[in-house]
C-alpha cells in the first residue's frame, strides 16, 4: 500500500509519521537523535513502520474477528515481544562490538578476563531483558542507549568487583561501542522479527495457540503487505544539512503549521514551545502558514527555562506543574530572563514567599514571553493549538488559558498529548500532497 | 483642588501622590477633563516639552512615562523586538488598552530614535489623535537654532489653537509662564531641601510628589509641593549613615519605585538626579514680559539642563554639568542607572565616566528596566559603593 | 529508502564579480590610499556620516572625506569587526549600543588600520551631520574626545510630519552659511567658492540619473540586478567620497551599460557563484544587511532563486528614485533637501509608503525585514511597518534578525530556517492559487 513518510529531525529526538492515501495516520516512530542523521532518520521511520504494522494487524484482526482473547491485550503482548526481539538483537550487536574492541595495550594482561566479564554482563542483560518488556514494566526511556546503558553500568560494576577487574576497562569498551551500535542501521527483515516475536508469545502461553490459530493467516497476510514509501519529506532545524535531497525537504515551521492543521482542521493560531525555541504560527484554512515569528535566540519563553527552574529548585521537571497548580496567588515575576529567574526565585524564597506561588508566577512568566511571540506573529485567532513539551505542563496551560481569555476572549484551545509528532505529521502530509501534485502533473 | 492637608503632616500628601502614581487609568486627569467641554488633554513623553503652551490653551499637559512595573505588557510586545527598551511597548500597551482614550494629543520629543519612530507609529495607530514630533535645536545660536525653535513653538501653538477652536493669546502664554516659573521654583526648593537634608525628603516620597506634577494641573501641583515643603521637614525621620550620590541615566524610562527605595536602604542618599527633568528643565525664571515664545526659546537655548539627548558644542564643557551637580549637592559619588538598550544613556556613559575620573569622583553603574524585580544585585552594588566611599573618603 | 543521503556541501569557490563591482573596489582602494597618505601629502581630512554626506561641500575645501560607517562595514566584510566590538566592550561600551560605533572604537584601540594596512590619519575636523540617527551625535562626541579635534554640528530636523517645511530648510541653510562653511574655510585654509560647489552638484545629478536607471531596472523580469546584496556595491560611490566627481559619473555610466547588457540578454543578477539561475522569488528588503557573514547570507537567497528587487537600505545615503536630484541652481538649499530626504530621516508613515509602493511597483512577492539588533533608528517600529505593508499590499512579509557587524548576532541556522519557511510559504500560496484558478 502507498504510504507517505514525514521525518522530523529534532535536536533531542527524531520523529517519523506514516500516512496512508486517505490522510490516516498509520504509524508513528520516535528515536533519540544522534550524530549520524541518516541513521536517526532510518530508525525513526522503521519505528513508524513497526507501529504501522501493528495498526494494520489491528485492522486486519479486527475485521477477521474470531479472536477469543482481547485484541488489545494480544497486540500489546505481541508488541512487547517485538520490542524485546529488537532489544536482544542490538544487545548481540553491542556484545560483538565490545568483544572486538578488547585488544591492544590498554587491555594487556586483562584480555581474557575482560572477555569473560563481558560474556557474564551480557548473559545477565539477556536474562533480565524479558523483565524490561513485561506488561506494566516501567522503563526509564524507550531508547536502546538509555536502557542498555544504565543496566550495563550497573552490572559492569558488580562483575568488575567480583572478577577483580578494573572497572574502567569495561566502561571503555562500552563507550567506544555504543555510538557505533547506535548508528548502525537496523539489520534483518522486520517480518522475521515479527515472526520470532509471535513465536515467543505463543511459546510463553501455549493456551493462546488455539485462540490465535484462526487469525494467523490474517497476520501472515498483513506481514506480506508491502508498505511502499511512496514519498518522503524531511524537516528539522539547527542542522545545516539534512540528509535529504532538496525536493524532499520542507521547513519545520511549515511542517509544524500543517501538522497542527491535520490534528485540528479549524486551527488558525499555533503556539509551539519547544525545548530550545518558541514559534508563533498563523495558518490558513488549508494549513499553510501565513505568518510566523520565532524566538530562537533566548532561553526565556522556551522549555529550557523550566529546566533551569527545576534545577534551581532541585525538583524534577515533571514535578513543577503539579506544585504550581497548588497556588491560587501567583507571584508577579518581573524577570523574564532565564539567567535572573533563578536569582529572583531565591530572593523571594528568602523573603518567605510560598514555593507554589513563586512557581505559578514563573509559569506565568514563560507564558507571557510566549504570548509576545504570538502577538508579533499576528495575535490569537480561533482555534488555538498549543504544542510542544511545555503543553504537557498543567500550570503552564492554566496560565495560557487565563491570558488568552483576558486578552482575546473565548477561544477554543487544543492540546494533543501526542503533539511531539506535529512536525513529522505535517511533513508526511506535505509528502502526500507532493505526490498527488506530481501524479496530476502539477509542480508540488 | 485638594483641601489643605497641613493637619496630618506630610503623610496624606504622599499618600495622594502615591495614589496618583499607582493609577494607570489616569482617573484624576479624566475627572479634570470631564468638568469642562473646552478642556482637552495633551500627553507628552520625556524629556521636555514647553508645557506652558499647552496650559495657555486651557489644556492639561499629561506626562506619559510608560506603564511601570505594575503593567503587564501583552499587546505592546507585538510592536517591538526584544532588544528595544520597555517604555515604548508599555506606552503602546496603555494606548491599545484604552487607558489613554481620553487623550486628545501626544507630543513625542526628540530624545532618541525609538521615541522618534514611536511618533510615526502613534500617527498610524491612532489617526484621530493630534500627534506631533517635537523637535528642539541642536544649534544654540539665537539667530539660527533660536529662530528655528521659535518657529517650531509657533507651529505647536497654531496646532493647539486648532484643537482649541480659538487663538491662544500672548497674555495667556505669559500667565502660563508665571505659573510654571513658580512650579519650577518649588521643584528647585524641593531638590535643595533634599540635597541639604536628604533624610527630611526621602527619595521615594520626593519622587511620587514630583511625579504627581505630570498628571495634576500645575496649580494643584504647586500647592502640593508647598504643603510638602512645609510639612515634610517637621516629620520625625531616622537619619541614616548614608553616603550621598547623584543618580543619572534615569531621564526617560523610569526605574521602579522599589529601585529608588532600595538605593536609599542600601546606604545611598540620592541628593540629585535627572529624574523627571521636565519639571525643572528650565533652570531660571523665564521672563514674563515681551514675546512669550521668544522667551521660552531663549530660555531653552541658554538656561536649560544638560542631558544625553542634547549636543554639547564645547568639548571642555562635556560632562561638567554632572561634576557641578556633584559639587553643588555635596555628593560623594555618582550612580549611573541606565535602562537596558537606552542609546542616549548608554552611549553617553563612557564619556561622563571619563570626566568623573578626571575630577576624582567615584561612580558605579548598572542597568535596569521599568519593571525590574531583582533588587538584590542593585542593593549589593549600592551598598558596597556606599561602604567604600565611607571607608576611603574618611567620612 | 533511497532518498536519504549523506551529501557534503560543495567547497566554496572564488567569488565571481562583474566588471562594475571590480571597478567599485578599485575606487574604494584608491580612496583609502589617498586617505592614509594624508600625513605625507598634507591633505586635510574631514570625517562625516553617510546619511547627510555633504561630499560636494567637503570637496570645495580640498578635504578628503573619511566615513567611519564605511570603515566599519569594511571591517565587517573582512571579519575583523568581531574582535573590535569585543575590544570596545572591554573598554566599557555597552553590549546594547550600535556595533558600527564599537567597531570603530575597537579599531582605533587596536592600531587604527585601514583596509590597506596603513594607519588612518587623525581627522582635522568632524563634520557631525546629525541626520537620521541619534547615535551619530554620540559617535562623534566620542571621537571628539579621542582626537581632541574640532567638531561642526549640522542638525538635520526629522521629517516628523512627512514633509519638508520652510522652517527646516531655513534652519539648515543658515547653519551651512554661518557655521559649517566658515568653520570649514578656517580649518582647511581654502576660501569657499559657490561656483565650485555648483559644478560638483551638476556632476552629482548626472551620476544620480544613471544610478536611478540602474535601480529601476529591477522592475523588469527577470531583474538584472540584486538591489540589496548587489546594491551594496552599486551605492558605494554615490554614498561615499565620489559623489560630485567625474569618477562617479564614469562609474554609473559604466554600471548602467553593464546592466542594460544583462537586460538585453535576459540575464539575472551576478552572484558570487556566477549568474543566478531561474528567478523564483522577488523580494523587497527593509533594513541593513549583515556584513560579517555577507556572502553566506546572500547565498541563502540566490540558492533559492530569490532576488531582491528593491531595498530601503540603498536609500540610506540619499533617496534619488522619488525625483530628487542635487540642484546646482540652489546649492545650499539642495544640500539641505538632500539631508532631509535620506531614508532614515523619513517618518515611519513615509517609510511604510515607500516600502508598500516598492512591493507594488517592482511586482514583488513580499517584504522581508532584516531587523538589526543594534540599530534602533531602523529597528524600532519595523514590526508595525511589516504589518502595515502586508495590509496594504496583500502580500506576506517575513522577519529575520541579525546585526550589522557583530558576528555573535548572526545565526545562519535561524536565518536559513526563517527564509526557507518564507519562500515555501510563498510557494504554497502560489500552488493554492493555481488550484483555485
Amino acid at each position: 500500500m502507498k504510504t507517505f513518510v514525514g521525518i522530523d529531525l529534532g535536536s533531542t529526538t527524531t520523529k517519523a509519521v506514516l500516512l496512508d492515501e486517505n490522510c490516516g495516520v498509520i504509524g508513528r516512530g520516535i528515536t533519540n537523535s544522534r550524530s549520524n542523521y541518516s541513521t536517526a532518520a532510518r530508525v525513526a521511520s522503521e519505528e513508524a513502520g513497526v507501529d504501522g504494522r501493528f495498526t494494520l494487524f489491528r485492522r486486519a484482526l479486527g475485521e477477521a474477528g474470531g479472536l477469543d482473547v482481547k485484541l488489545d491485550d494480544f497486540l500489546g503482548t505481541l508488541e512487547r515481544a517485538f520490542r524485546l526481539e529488537q532489544f536482544l538483537e542490538q544487545l548481540d550487536d553491542l556484545e560483538r562490538t565490545c568483544l572486538g574492541l578488547v585488544k591492544g595495550e590498554r587491555f594487556a594482561g586483562f584480555e581474557s578476563g575482560t572477555k569473560e566479564a563481558l560474556g557474564e554482563i551480557f548473559r545477565r542483560l539477556r536474562d533480565e531483558a524479558p523483565e524490561l518488556y513485561a506488561p506494566g514494566a516501567k522503563r526509564k526511556s524507550d531508547f536502546f542507549r538509555d536502557i542498555a546503558g544504565s543496566r550495563y553500568h550497573g552490572h559492569a560494576e558488580e562483575v568488575a568487583r567480583t572478577a577483580g577487574l578494573p572497572y574502567e576497562l569495561l566502561l571503555n569498551v562500552y563507550d567506544k561501542s555504543i555510538i557505533d551500535v547506535e548508528n548502525r542501521p537496523p539489520s534483518g527483515a522486520l517480518s522475521d522479527k515479527f515472526r520470532r516475536a509471535l513465536g515467543r508469545v505463543l511459546d510463553a502461553e501455549p493456551a493462546l495457540k488455539s485462540s490465535v490459530s484462526g487469525v494467523l493467516p490474517a497476520v501472515e497476510r498483513t506481514l506480506a503487505v508491502d508498505l511502499d514509501e511512496t514519498y518522503l519529506v524531511g524537516t528539522g532545524y539547527g542542522r545545516v544539512t539534512l540528509p535529504f535531497s532538496k525536493e524532499h525537504i520542507r521547513s519545520e515551521i511549515l511542517c509544524h503549521g500543517l501538522g497542527a492543521h491535520m490534528m485540528y482542521p479549524k486551527t488558525r493560531t499555533v503556539l509551539d514551545i519547544g525545548g530550545q525555541d518558541t514559534k508563533g504560527i498563523q495558518v490558513d484554512p488549508n494549513g499553510i502558514v501565513e505568518n510566523f515569528q520565532m524566538n530562537d535566540r533566548c532561553a526565556a519563553g522556551c522549555g529550557r527555562y523550566l529546566g533551569y527552574i527545576a534545577d534551581e529548585m532541585n525538583m524534577g521537571l515533571h514535578e513543577l506543574g503539579p506544585l504550581a497548580m497548588k497556588s491560587d496567588r501567583p507571584a508577579r515575576i518581573n524577570s523574564t530572563c532565564t539567567v535572573f529567574a533563578g536569582a529572583e526565585l531565591r530572593d523571594r524564597l528568602s523573603l518567605g514567599e510560598k514555593r507554589e506561588d513563586i512557581l505559578a508566577g514563573l509559569h506565568r512568566a514563560i507564558i507571557l514571553r510566549a504570548i509576545s511571540i504570538i502577538s508579533r506573529s499576528g495575535g490569537v485567532t480561533n482555534e488555538f493549538t498549543f504544542t510542544g513539551g511545555v503543553a504537557k505542563n498543567e500550570a503552564a496551560v492554566r496560565e495560557l488559558k487565563k491570558l488568552i481569555k483576558e486578552n482575546y476572549g473565548e477561544v477554543t484551545i487544543n492540546i494533543n498529548p501526542e503533539s511531539i509528532y506535529t512536525g513529522a505529521l505535517g511533513a508526511a502530509e506535505f509528502a502526500r500532497r507532493a505526490h498527488i501534485g506530481q501524479t496530476d502533473g502539477r509542480e508540488a | 483642588m485638594a483641601p489643605s492637608l497641613n493637619g496630618g503632616g506630610c503623610a496624606p500628601i504622599v499618600a495622594r501622590a502615591q495614589a496618583l502614581f499607582d493609577d494607570l487609568s489616569f482617573a484624576s486627569a479624566r475627572d479634570w477633563k470631564a468638568k469642562g467641554l473646552d478642556r482637552k488633554v495633551v500627553g507628552y513623553m520625556p524629556i521636555y516639552v514647553p508645557r506652558e503652551i499647552i496650559h495657555a490653551a486651557g489644556f492639561l499637559p499629561l506626562g506619559i512615562l510608560g506603564g511601570g512595573d505594575q503593567l503587564e505588557v501583552i499587546h505592546g510586545d507585538a510592536y517591538y523586538q526584544s532588544y528595544i527598551c520597555r517604555i515604548p511597548r508599555s506606552t503602546i500597551e496603555l494606548g491599545v488598552s484604552g487607558r489613554l482614550d481620553f487623550v486628545d494629543g501626544m507630543l513625542f520629543p526628540s530624545i532618541c530614535d525609538v521615541i522618534r519612530n514611536l511618533s510615526g507609529m502613534w500617527k498610524t495607530m491612532f489617526p484621530n489623535v493630534y500627534v506631533r514630533y517635537f523637535d528642539v535645536p541642536q544649534n544654540y545660536r539665537d539667530d539660527i537654532g533660536g529662530n528655528y525653535y521659535i518657529n517650531e513653538l509657533t507651529e505647536l501653538r497654531h496646532d493647539l489653537e486648532q484643537l482649541r477652536g480659538k487663538p491662544i493669546t500672548d497674555d495667556e502664554l505669559r500667565r502660563s509662564i508665571v505659573v510654571y516659573n513658580e512650579n519650577r521654583r518649588l521643584v528647585r526648593e524641593l531638590y535643595a531641601l533634599r540635597a541639604h537634608s536628604p533624610w527630611l525628603a526621602p527619595a521615594p516620597e520626593a519622587y511620587v510628589v514630583l511625579r504627581a506634577g505630570l498628571v495634576l494641573p500645575v496649580e494643584e501641583h504647586s500647592l502640593m509641593l508647598r504643603e510638602y515643603l512645609a510639612t515634610a521637614p517637621k516629620e520625625e525621620r531616622p537619619r541614616r549613615d548614608n553616603c550621598r550620590i547623584v543618580l543619572t541615566g534615569v531621564f526617560c524610562e523610569q526605574p521602579p519605585l522599589n529601585l529608588i527605595r532600595s538605593l536609599e536602604l542600601a546606604g545611598c542618599y540620592i541628593v540629585d538626579d535627572d529624574l523627571l527633568l521636565v519639571t525643572r528643565w528650565l533652570t531660571a525664571d523665564v521672563p514674563t514680559e515681551g514675546d512669550p515664545l521668544q522667551n521660552l526659546a531663549l530660555a531653552f537655548l541658554h538656561h536649560s539642563e544638560s542631558t544625553a539627548a542634547k549636543y554639547e558644542p564645547n568639548l571642555k564643557e562635556k560632562g561638567q554639568h554632572l561634576v557641578r551637580a556633584v559639587r553643588r549637592s555635596n555628593a560623594d559619588g555618582v550612580i549611573f542607572a541606565c535602562p537596558s538598550f537606552c542609546d542616549p544613556a548608554l552611549l553617553e556613559r563612557p564619556m561622563l565616566q571619563h570626566v568623573l575620573k578626571n575630577a576624582e569622583i567615584p561612580y558605579i553603574a548598572f542597568k535596569y528596566a521599568e519593571n525590574s524585580g531583582q533588587m538584590q544585585p542593585i542593593r549589593e552594588q549600592a551598598g558596597t559603593f556606599s561602604d567604600s566611599i565611607k571607608l576611603w573618603s574618611g567620612r | 529508502m533511497t532518498i536519504i543521503t549523506n551529501s557534503k556541501p560543495a567547497p566554496a569557490k572564488e567569488a565571481e564579480k562583474d566588471a562594475s563591482m571590480l571597478k567599485q573596489k578599485e575606487m574604494m582602494a584608491a580612496h583609502y590610499d589617498r586617505l592614509t597618505s594624508a600625513p605625507e601629502t598634507g591633505d586635510k581630512v574631514a570625517s562625516t556620516f553617510v546619511p547627510g554626506n555633504l561630499n560636494e561641500l567637503i570637496m570645495c575645501f580640498d578635504l578628503v572625506n573619511n566615513l567611519p560607517e564605511v570603515n566599519a562595514i569594511q571591517n565587517g566584510l573582512r571579519r575583523q569587526s568581531g574582535a573590535y566590538v569585543l575590544e570596545a566592550e572591554k573598554i566599557g561600551h555597552s553590549e546594547d549600543v550600535c556595533t558600527y560605533v564599537k567597531s570603530d572604537i575597537g579599531m582605533m584601540a587596536k592600531g587604527n588600520l585601514a583596509p590597506n594596512g596603513r594607519k588612518f590619519p587623525n581627522p582635522d575636523v568632524l563634520l557631525l551631520s546629525y541626520t537620521g540617527c541619534f547615535t551619530f551625535m554620540k559617535w562623534f562626541e566620542l571621537l571628539r574626545e579621542q582626537y581632541q579635534c574640532e567638531t561642526i554640528m549640522l542638525h538635520t530636523p526629522y521629517m516628523g510630519d512627512g514633509k519638508i517645511t520652510k522652517n527646516m530648510l531655513e534652519y539648515m541653510v543658515k547653519q551651512l552659511k554661518e557655521e559649517v562653511i566658515p568653520k570649514l574655510e578656517r580649518i582647511s585654509g581654502v576660501k569657499f567658492d559657490i561656483d565650485r560647489l555648483r559644478e560638483y552638484l551638476t556632476k552629482s545629478a548626472a551620476a544620480e540619473d544613471d544610478l536611478v536607471r540602474v535601480l529601476q531596472s529591477a522592475k523588469r523580469k527577470p531583474s538584472p540586478i540584486d538591489a540589496y546584496f548587489g546594491g551594496i556595491y552599486y551605492i558605494g560611490p554615490i554614498f561615499g567620497a565620489f559623489r560630485g566627481t567625474d569618477d562617479a559619473i564614469d562609474y554609473y555610466k559604466f554600471l548602467r551599460a553593464e546592466v542594460e547588457e544583462r537586460l538585453a540578454g535576459g540575464k539575472g543578477p551576478v552572484t558570487p557563484d556566477g549568474d543566478m539561475g531561474k528567478e523564483k522569488y522577488r523580494l523587497v528588503v527593509e533594513g541593513p544587511p549583515n556584513y560579517t557573514n555577507f556572502r553566506q547570507f546572500w547565498k541563502m537567497f540566490y540558492d533559492e532563486g530569490a532576488v531582491v528587487v528593491a531595498s530601503s537600505y540603498t536609500k540610506v545615503g540619499g533617496v534619488y528614485d522619488l525625483g530628487f536630484r542635487h540642484d546646482p541652481a540652489k546649492p545650499l538649499e539642495t544640500l539641505a533637501e538632500y539631508c532631509l530626504g535620506v531614508y532614515t530621516n523619513r517618518s515611519l508613515p513615509m517609510r511604510i509608503d515607500m516600502l508598500a509602493s516598492y512591493v507594488n511597483e517592482y511586482d514583488a512577492d513580499g517584504l522581508l525585514i532584516n531587523s538589526i539588533k543594534s540599530c534602533n533608528s531602523f529597528s524600532a517600529g519595523q514590526l508595525l511597518i511589516m504589518r502595515e505593508v502586508e495590509k496594504r499590499t496583500g502580500k506576506p512579509a517575513a522577519f529575520i534578525e541579525s546585526d550589522l557587524v557583530d558576528p555573535r548576532y548572526f545565526s545562519a541556522a535561524n536565518i536559513k530556517n526563517r527564509l526557507e519557511s518564507y519562500f515555501q510559504m510563498i510557494e504554497q500560496k502560489r500552488a493554492g492559487a493555481r488550484v483555485a484558478a
